[in-house]
């Protein structure tokens, strides 16, 4: 019974995210008048046209290399910053620890939208504006604070014991991290340097900033979609989600983990 | 021995010199826009102008409804959502993949979806009239009935931001080392038991931290709201973007970018109050 | 055991890779108007849609000697904050600017744009309407070269014309007899089906400053709380009972057309010519109502200009001259619909169906007796966004949050003064001329 009582709170919330994205295939993939018919229909006609706009529009494959090529940037660079800050909060008690906590988010809560002209200025300055480098490292800063505290829950989750035990046998305080930390810890790790690629894929209006010739896809494509006629809308969402979606299916592999943790 | 003593500061060094740079000038210049008025005096003006808004308390009002009303969905949520993926069920890496694509769904993406699902001509009404519920269309973005488009602004959000408290979730959970739940097995612990004595209080860093993350992303959401609520229903990150975008007054954007941070520091500070951390396991 | 150190080691360099990799193979261009670094910057505020920058990428640029980048973004905040971010570091990535006037008025009056009297003066062939080039000048000088026109007219669907009140001709209408219609309508089908612009990018205050103020009152801010406007307001109150309440989230009107949730609307012609050219037979256009004082409306004029940090301007000349001879007028308008800033009268016939109505509409609504064309707030510079928050604000006081009429327009006409008086802008058109800050009235 209870297991018939799970499978249908799956079935259920995987319907409810299921739906909706349904919906976006569907118009996407029908004609101009199927979209602005009432009621809509259920099945798309399979009409080729609004996406192919998008597919054939000028510029477009460079926008998607950007996208991913930052996404990724992003996800290596955040990971490598919070990795040891992660480890600080999550291992050591110290004075500062949670004014450390604070800042660092305090930065993401200020809007973004009101530090665009002295980071344009900044980037300008430096060369990096309009540069795969440039967006990276600003989204990489927009998701350190996040990804600093998943990271430090991810380490705090992982035993102590079990990196005691490691020196106990032999290892150096480095070693036992590298060989008994990282191990357990990666599905969390893989998760946060996750949430951090699709941040900075999805992220429109700092990349919107940063960026004049070599703008991002979001950039590309939402500047233009929230005007855009319904059809296109639905294209060009479905156009933005396709990478994203091909991104989280590579990647739900490494989240599973083979086996789950264990202490030995 | 100092360097052990000093080992956790050296090891912040680089996050924070890395958000100093980025962040540390732009913030000042920033702060320094909201205490001076619009023709450049200092001054207490621009505080002013935004508080005396008659639109600055309803939107106060609004951003702290939508976080209460979210925050507890979004959580019970994410926990039926994470122990699906971590338990017994076959298909684990499937209900994983879909419960994570909400994840790859821009902001902007997620308001233009779920306008057109709640939209008069909409998708919901489709369904609704469909299966004989309603006989015409309902209009769900009405803003002269402002719990109901609140409503569609929970549900919407609920839809997109929820996957990211699944993968917190989820890496904590996959971190609890399998002895201990296999030892709650051993003693015949049935699984509320085993949910509420083993699992929760592993879990408590863990769901601090998504609280956290959550609270503060919550306070920047703004394309759900102007999607679908429009130019009738403020919340104080929309109210930052229009003073901005739309009123070209950095002032007053800046002093809203303030308030925002208040508010969320504040309501960090619940939910750290909360759930207080035991003492930090190490040296 | 999940992501080996083997693992993450290569996603690391792969990426690292990819970024050098990616820095360098980027440089090469795409097609001419494509993305990807080298050759011109065009950035414009206009024609920002997907399918608009496409035909200007593809169609509007086609032809031209060098390679140009058509960036575009509809806020000019953001058109603002570069210009002033490049000038600030010295730079000046951006070659042209294509923005609306009063968006040029404001970079003017911070010194950003370029004289472009000389550019101007050699384009004389061009025959530029004198109304236009006014409207092209600061302090005597030309900031922009008038490149694009339009104004805001209405449209209906064909369902709706049949609830007209007797006696009315739709090309002629007057706005009491608007309400009369819009209100026939609500009776006879149970729903509102009127609608206006009243969302985030939505052009409700250009519908108020351009249109109903002139109508109603004959000025706009020096009658901007006189009897006339509280009548105004009051009519606005009570067409706003038969619109539909998602208003507020529209931003173009055509897609509400479109799906049948809105049958009349007003908004501006470019956010209209997709519903006339994807159901020319379903959906008719017709210039905007008549009032007391006459039919007001705002023709809309974007121009091209160069910024004064441009070290050779040369190159972006010659992408002006490109951009408005007489084939690229041509295909500009056949394409996004933005009609030429020189004689209407002078457009050759065959033009798409959706187009050629809306040229109809605006020929016959510029030609109507007692038409009144106000202009854009001028000299406002950074105070432009204020001005229009007091618009915005005023409409949400009395019609959203159904308040006093006559004590919100006080409270408003006293944040108007201010504005005005911080801004030290003269009146401008429909408002009578002069000298001295503007007073409201």
């Amino acid at each position: 019974m209870r297991r018939v009582l799970s499978y249908g709170a799956a079935v259920l919330l995987a319907g409810w995210i299921l739906v909706p994205i349904w919906f976006v295939v569907v118009g996407a993939f029908s004609t101009a008048d199927s979209v602005y018919s009432y009621p809509l229909a259920a099945w798309p006609d399979w009409s080729l046209e609004s996406m192919r706009f998008f597919v054939t529009s000028a510029g477009v494959p460079q926008a998607l290399l950007s996208s991913v090529v930052v996404a990724l940037l992003t996800g290596v660079l955040t990971l490598l910053l919070a990795a040891p800050a992660g480890y600080a909060l999550a291992r050591f008690v110290f004075p500062g620890a949670s004014a450390y906590r604070l800042t660092v988010l305090a930065t993401r809560a200020f809007p973004v939208v009101v530090l665009s002209i002295p980071l344009a200025v900044f980037f300008l300055q430096w060369g990096i504006y309009d540069t795969v480098w440039g967006v990276a490292f600003m989204h990489t800063a927009l998701a350190l604070p996040f990804v600093v505290l998943m990271v430090a829950g991810v380490f705090a989750g992982v035993p102590v014991d079990i990196e005691e035990a490691a020196q106990i046998f032999g290892c150096s305080r480095v070693g036992a991290f590298r060989r008994a930390v990282v191990p357990n810890a990666a599905p969390g790790l893989a998760a946060a340097g996750t949430f951090a690629v699709l941040l900075s894929y999805n992220e429109v209006f700092a990349a919107s900033i940063l960026t004049l010739q070599e703008p991002t896809l979001p950039v590309f494509v939402l500047t233009g979609l929230t005007q855009a006629p319904l059809p296109f809308r639905y294209a060009g969402a479905l156009f933005l989600l396709a990478p994203a979606f091909l991104f989280i299916l590579l990647i739900r592999k490494r989240l599973i983990g083979v086996g789950g943790p264990t202490l030995r | 021995m100092s360097v052990r003593r000093s080992l956790p500061y050296l090891l912040l060094v680089p996050s924070v010199a890395y958000l100093l740079i980025f962040f540390a000038s732009p913030m000042v210049q920033a702060v320094g826009l909201a205490f001076t008025s619009t023709t450049g005096e200092w001054g207490l003006s621009s505080l002013a102008a935004m508080m005396s808004d008659d639109r600055f308390w309803p939107a106060v009002w609004t951003t702290v409804i939508l976080l209460v009303v979210l925050l507890p969905i979004q959580l019970a949520l994410a926990l039926a959502m994470s122990m699906i993926v971590t338990g017994r069920l076959r298909g684990k890496g499937f209900w994983l993949y879909v419960f994570l694509l909400p994840l790859g769904v821009s902001e902007l993406g997620a308001g233009i979806l779920w306008y057109s699902i709640f939209v008069e001509q909409g998708w919901l009404n489709t369904v609704l009239q469909a299966v004989g519920i309603v006989d015409r269309p309902v209009l769900w973005l009405d803003y002269r009935e402002p719990w109901r488009v609140i409503g569609t602004i929970v549900v919407a959000e609920a839809w997109r931001s929820t996957s990211l408290l699944v993968i917190i979730l989820v890496g904590g959970l996959r971190a609890i080392p399998r002895d201990y739940l296999e030892a709650a097995d051993v003693f015949h612990a049935g699984p509320w038991q085993r949910m509420r004595h083993v699992v929760l209080p592993m879990l408590r860093p863990t769901i601090r931290t998504a609280l956290i993350v959550r609270v503060v992303l919550a306070f920047e959401v703004f394309a759900t709201v102007i999607a679908l609520g429009g130019t009738a229903t403020d919340t104080l990150a929309t109210q930052a973007n229009r003073a901005y975008t739309e009123f070209q007054d950095a002032h007053l954007a800046s002093a809203y970018g303030l308030a925002i941070l208040v508010v969320s520091l504040v309501a960090v500070g619940i939910v750290l109050a909360a759930l207080p951390t035991h003492k930090e396991r190490g040296e | 055991m999940g992501v080996s150190r083997r693992d993450a080691l290569r996603l690391g360099l792969g990426t690292a890779a990819l970024g050098v990799l990616s820095a360098c193979a980027l440089d090469t261009s795409g097609a001419p108007g494509g993305v990807g670094s080298g050759g011109l910057v065009f950035y414009s505020t206009q024609l920002s849609t997907t399918e608009e920058a496409e035909s200007v990428r593809r169609q509007i640029l086609a032809g031209f000697g060098q390679q140009v980048q058509f960036v575009s973004d509809s806020s000019g905040t953001k058109l603002f904050d570069r210009v002033r971010a490049e000038a600030q570091a010295g730079t000046s990535n951006l070659a042209l600017v294509g923005a609306l006037q009063g968006e040029f008025a404001t970079l003017w009056k911070e010194g950003l744009l370029r004289d472009m009297t000389d550019v101007v003066e050699s384009l004389g062939d061009r025959g530029f309407t004198s109304r236009y080039l006014d409207l092209a000048r600061f302090d005597g000088r030309y900031a922009f070269v008038p490149w694009i026109s339009a104004s805001y007219i209405m449209a209906a669907r064909r369902e709706a014309l049949e609830f007209l009140p007797a006696g009315a001709d739709l090309q002629a209408l007057t706005y009491a007899q608007l309400l009369d219609w819009t209100r026939a309508i609500q009776q006879a089908t149970g729903s509102a089906r009127f609608g206006l612009p009243a969302g985030e990018n939505g052009l409700l205050k250009r519908f108020l400053q351009g249109y109903a103020y002139p109508s109603f009152t004959g000025g706009v801010n020096t009658t901007f709380a006189s009897p006339e406007a509280v009548g105004m307001w009051e009519w606005l109150r009570q067409i706003w009972d038969t619109a539909n309440p998602q208003s507020v989230t529209y931003g173009f009107m055509q897609e509400p057309l479109l799906t049948g949730e809105v049958w009349v609307a007003w908004d501006h012609a470019v956010r209209l010519v997709d519903a006339l050219q994807t159901r020319p037979d379903d959906i008719v256009s017709f210039p905007a109502p008549t009032g007391p004082r006459g039919l007001g409306y705002l023709p809309v004029l974007g121009g091209l200009s160069i910024p004064k940090a441009v070290a050779d301007p040369q190159p972006s000349i010659d992408l002006i001259r490109h951009l408005t001879d007489p084939a690229r007028v041509s295909t500009t308008l056949r394409t996004v619909a933005w009609f030429p800033p020189q004689d209407l009268a002078a457009i050759p016939g065959g033009l798409p169906p959706g187009v050629g109505q809306e040229a109809e509409t605006l020929q016959r609504m510029v030609g109507t007796p007692g038409a009144v064309a106000s202009s854009l707030a001028v000299g406002l510079g950074g105070q432009s966004g204020a001005y229009d928050k007091v618009f915005t604000d005023t409409f949400r006081g009395i019609v959203l949050d159904a308040g006093d009429v006559r004590g919100t327009l006080a409270t408003q006409a006293a944040a108007l003064q201010g504005v005005l008086d911080t801004a030290q802008a003269r009146c401008w058109a429909p408002d009578p001329l002069g000298e001295g800050v503007c007073r409201v009235g």
